[in-house]
């Protein structure tokens, strides 16, 4: 069953401070925060549409957009970054046909930055689908992309 | 409770909690200012009325917009510091928009000629009056701050057509860069940068066009007026009574 | 779990965990922090299990815990009571593990650390040299509870310090021992805790906040990540003193949203806490009420900023606002506010514990005490390391970290993050701790600590902050927004070669206007990555801007491959693995690469075998 904006408000009550958590669990539900969902937790917070558009187009974690069905996740904190994730990146741009924030035409590949996942001495990592890959360089990417066609 | 402060080396009496951009105004010293509006909360986000203030035997820069006085403290609103602040605060804007009376009018007084930066053109330059004056005096939430950083924007949700906009046009009047414009074509009125199109309502009376439907109903909502209120326009009203 | 009424009926079921802890009985400890789980540590953990049923060895135990802070070697496994330590541990050596170190007593050579370039094993966790420089009072914990045990903690002496403050000591009392330790803010700004406390516990006011700020936001830092997922009571702990201290009423714990096994272990601890009768009303029948909530991000490091954390809390964006407004008078909702890091809080219990006296004797006179790093990037030995304020970066990056990979030289470290400064050769000897960083153009910072070699370039260090930064301003200022691109602008046209000398001047300009104009913290700091590089490396900055050369060989447009047909052996390795067809030759024969077709990625240089390429 769907999560609607119904199951949100039983969940957190209609608590306008809990916005931040009610649309984590819509985007984490739906891969993407719909454009009625947005207007239907307005209208029954009882908040302005402006006030939930704001929120949800000034955090990372949100989507308006439905994020393709694999994440492919390039970790470029300082670490990684000094590790040379910068060419990583550009080479999975470069078999994906897409820049990093982009998802395929096909819907099948969302290519994304984060900021650092801890996982330092790993570094540089790529993170397909919530699975970590570690000591990545720029031959492996041909490779993993693989497991993925 | 009275505070003295000195601006500038002369000492005034001021009221406690009065900023230090109303005390200034009080005492005929200018300070330049692009985000403030004496009825809109202070904003602090164009940066440009940052003065010098000296507390406790320390220095510290600082907006005047939201600095409410409740010490006596020294306040310096043209040093060298501040000066630099300010035309390097111009010059980023002027990279941004050079379009601006306002923003032109400034650079002339601070001896700008032309910005070190590369033009990135864009006639706002989110100050946030249209979208202060929208939520906080009128009320209708019409547009909002969108994204973050660089990608700042202010738009109706969505991007879409501003369902909430009342066609008041106090964005227009407010707006430094005049980016925003209202127009009236006979049975419309039209905001074009929020896609809003706002049928206009005729007098029962003289069957002239006078105001837009939407927004003659939000009003009569916000003041709980009678139903029939707006059904005249304003002259036929006034001969009615 | 019975709810608990008093400090009495605490120590008393104290005394039953410990008893039910035989000291004697074989513990296999795994780490099984977000780290070691990229490691796969979580297939280790299923197979020891599995193998020691299999074995019917009930007696024996396996105890996934937080991060012990040796990642670069993990996965972990410590075998207790002993401590023999095993490194690099996969699943397939769990039977051996089993049956000949658990069941005979007998170490694993292959298994076990050894000094890079000797042939010494080492064979206990105490004498590996990484955890044996470090001291280890915060973060040791870690690798002897199940975070998800409300009993762990307590066997190891967790809640004394609640006990003791809440039955004899007065929230003045507990002030003023913060007060004396000279505990400084852990999260960056250095500022003095106790005397943070005192401002907010001054004004009245029936409810007030103590916040945690586990924002977390620096790229590379991962300590206050793995403390949470780690040691979450130690935090809950702190948070109660401090909100006895404060008379607050109310916490939340801010997570920023990147972070779901920390978000997950405290909400287990939270509830469990509850359920004991330590959160919640009349605590240890103190008549002290106090309970805490989660507040989880949305993915903004702005939001590590106090302010912006806040608005966030309320369920606004992540927009700071100014600096004269007090937290300690009006913060969250208004009311007064204490916000402290994670190992901030975590400190206050072994503070309570152990008097600030002792907590003095560790550290500097200015810096008491210790500080969790995460020492990441070419270092040898990557992971979290504890070390007492005052100990040497020398020390920290060579003799715990092993030094740089491959043998290379050593450049610059990096702290502080975003808003923090590169330090150079020259500086390896001073002491850590606040004031000494300050002084040589870095900050502490949350305590990330990213070491660089001579192939790292500092004009990209530089311009890869300032990219970070554009991105999370929140862009309300105009300083801060318009004032980081144009900044990064500059950055980029000098690695690409097109920077002119009257660029540095503006840039330097720009800095400081960025840095005296702007509203908030990530404004105000972000100049600091490159006026650090401009103080230290100017020479670098000057071989991009007038010879239009990277020395680190690191900028794409300023660089280019080239094979040295002396070395090459025609094995044709790089001709394979290029994506365009640039590197090209007959096999036997030295190859060449095609300068109008490659595009840098390097692939050639990572394959040859025999150092044929050249980065020129």
């Amino acid at each position: 069953m769907e999560l609607t904006v119904k199951d949100i408000i039983v969940k957190y009550g209609s608590d306008p401070s809990q916005i931040i958590a009610m649309l984590q669990d819509i985007q984490s539900a739906k891969r993407y925060l719909p454009e009625e969902d947005l207007r239907g937790l307005a209208a029954a917070l009882e908040i302005p549409l402006t006030r939930v558009y704001r929120i949800a187009t000034f955090f990372k974690a949100f989507s308006l957009e439905p994020k393709g069905e694999h994440i492919i996740s390039v970790c470029v904190g300082t670490a990684c970054h000094v590790r040379g994730s910068d060419r990583i990146l550009d080479e999975l741009e470069r078999q994906l046909g897409i820049a990093s924030g982009e998802t395929s035409s096909d819907q099948k590949f969302s290519l994304e930055t984060v900021n650092c996942l801890g996982a330092c001495a790993l570094g540089p990592v790529v993170v397909t689908d919530q699975e970590y890959h570690g000591d990545m360089t720029p031959g492996q990417v041909k490779k993993l992309m693989e497991n993925y066609r | 409770m009275m505070v003295e402060i000195a601006i500038n080396g002369k000492k005034v009496q001021v009221e406690e909690g009065t900023t230090i951009l109303e005390a200034a105004k009080a005492n005929q010293v200018v300070i330049p200012t692009l985000c403030y509006h004496e009825l809109l909360e202070p904003y602090g986000a164009c940066r440009l009325c940052q003065v010098e203030v000296i507390k406790n035997g320390r220095r510290t820069l600082t907006t005047s917009c939201n600095y409410p006085i409740t010490d006596p403290i020294e306040v310096e609103t043209d040093t060298e510091k501040v000066r630099k602040v300010r035309r390097m605060v111009l010059k980023l804007l002027l990279a941004r928009c050079n379009t601006s009376p306002k923003l032109n009018q400034l650079a002339v007084e601070y001896g700008i000629e032309s910005s070190p930066f590369e033009l990135h053109y864009d006639d706002c330059i989110l100050c946030g009056l249209c979208e202060r004056v929208c939520r906080e005096i009128v009320g209708a939430n019409a547009i909002t701050f969108a994204q973050r950083g660089t990608e700042r924007v202010v738009v109706p949700p969505f991007g879409e057509e501003a369902e909430s906009c009342i066609g008041c046009g106090a964005c227009v009047y407010v707006c430094p860069t005049n980016a925003i414009q209202i127009q009236e074509n006979g049975e419309e009125k039209i905001i074009d940068r929020w896609s809003r199109v706002l049928k206009l309502r005729t007098c029962s009376e003289c069957g002239m066009e006078f105001a837009p439907d939407f927004q003659l109903r939000f009003i009569q909502k916000k003041y709980d007026l009678p139903e029939d209120f707006f059904d005249l326009c304003r002259d036929c009203r006034a001969m009615k009574k | 779990m019975k709810r608990i009424q008093s400090a009495q009926g605490l120590e008393a079921y104290r005394q039953e965990c410990v008893a039910a802890r035989d000291p004697q009985r074989t513990v296999i400890t795994i780490c099984a922090g977000t780290g070691c789980q990229a490691h796969g540590c979580s297939n280790v953990v299923d197979a020891m299990q599995q193998e020691l049923d299999k074995q019917g060895l009930d007696q024996v135990e396996v105890k996934a815990t937080g991060c012990h802070g040796f990642c670069e070697r993990g996965p972990l496994v410590v075998i207790n009571p002993q401590g023999v330590f095993y490194n690099k541990v996969k699943v397939e050596d769990v039977p051996e593990i089993i049956a000949k170190t658990v069941q005979k007593g007998k170490v694993i050579e292959s298994l076990l650390y050894a000094l890079p370039g000797s042939e010494e094993k080492i064979s206990l966790e105490k004498d590996v040299p990484f955890y044996k420089l470090q001291k280890r009072i915060i973060f040791g914990s870690n690798g002897l509870i199940d975070p998800t045990s409300i009993d762990d903690y307590l066997a190891i002496g967790g809640y004394q310090a609640l006990a003791k403050a809440l039955t004899d000591m007065t929230a003045a009392g507990v002030l003023d021992e913060v007060i004396s330790s000279g505990l400084r803010g852990r999260g960056g700004g250095g500022f003095p805790t106790g005397r943070k406390w005192e401002s907010t516990r001054n004004v009245e006011s029936e409810v007030k906040y103590v916040i945690c700020n586990a924002d977390e936001g620096d790229p590379g830092a991962y300590m206050d990540r793995s403390l949470l997922e780690g040691n979450p009571h130690a935090v809950i702990e702190g948070m109660l003193l401090g909100a006895y201290a404060v008379d607050a009423t109310d916490g939340y714990v801010y997570v920023r949203h990147e972070y779901p096994l920390a978000v997950a272990n405290l909400t287990i601890a939270i509830d469990a806490a509850r359920k004991m009768g330590l959160l919640g009303q009349n605590i240890l029948g103190s008549g002290f009420n106090f309970d805490i909530k989660i507040s989880r991000g949305g993915g903004a490091f702005v939001c590590g900023e106090s302010s912006a954390l806040i608005a966030s809390i309320e369920g606004q964006v992540g927009e700071p606002r100014a600096k004269h407004i007090h937290m300690a008078e009006s913060g969250l909702w208004g009311k007064p506010t204490v916000l402290n890091n994670v190992e901030t809080w975590a400190n206050i219990p072994v503070i309570i514990d152990k008097g600030a006296k002792w907590f003095r004797s560790i550290g500097t006179k200015g810096s008491p005490g210790t500080k969790i790093f995460s020492l990441v990037g070419k270092v040898n030995n990557s992971g979290l390391v504890e070390v007492p304020m005052g100990i040497s970066l020398r020390e920290i990056i060579f003799d715990i970290g092993g030094g740089i990979p491959g043998g290379r030289a050593f450049k610059a470290v990096q702290t502080g993050g975003p808003s923090g400064g590169c330090i150079p050769e020259e500086h390896l000897d001073i002491q850590v701790d606040f004031d000494e960083l300050g002084k040589v153009g870095s900050m502490m910072g949350s305590g990330g600590m990213i070491v660089m070699d001579d192939r790292t370039c500092m004009v990209d260090v530089a311009k890869y902050f300032l990219n970070f930064l554009k991105g999370e301003s929140c862009g309300k200022c105009t300083t801060c927004r318009e004032g980081i691109l144009r900044m990064y602008e500059i950055l980029d046209r000098i690695t690409r070669g097109e920077g002119e000398l009257s660029d540095l001047e503006l840039l330097e300009e720009l800095a400081f206007v960025v840095q005296e104009g702007s509203m908030c913290g990530l404004g105000k700091t972000a100049p600091n990555p490159v006026l650090s590089t401009l103080r230290y490396f100017r020479d670098e900055y000057l071989a991009h801007i007038i010879d239009k050369k990277c020395p680190a060989g690191v900028c794409k447009d300023l660089i280019h491959f080239e094979i040295d047909p002396d070395a090459c052996t025609g094995c044709h390795k790089c001709a394979r693995v290029c994506p365009v067809g640039a590197a090209h030759g007959k096999k036997k024969e030295p190859h060449e690469i095609d300068q109008e077709k490659c595009i840098k990625c390097g692939m050639c240089y990572d394959a040859c075998k025999f150092d044929a390429v050249k980065i020129i």
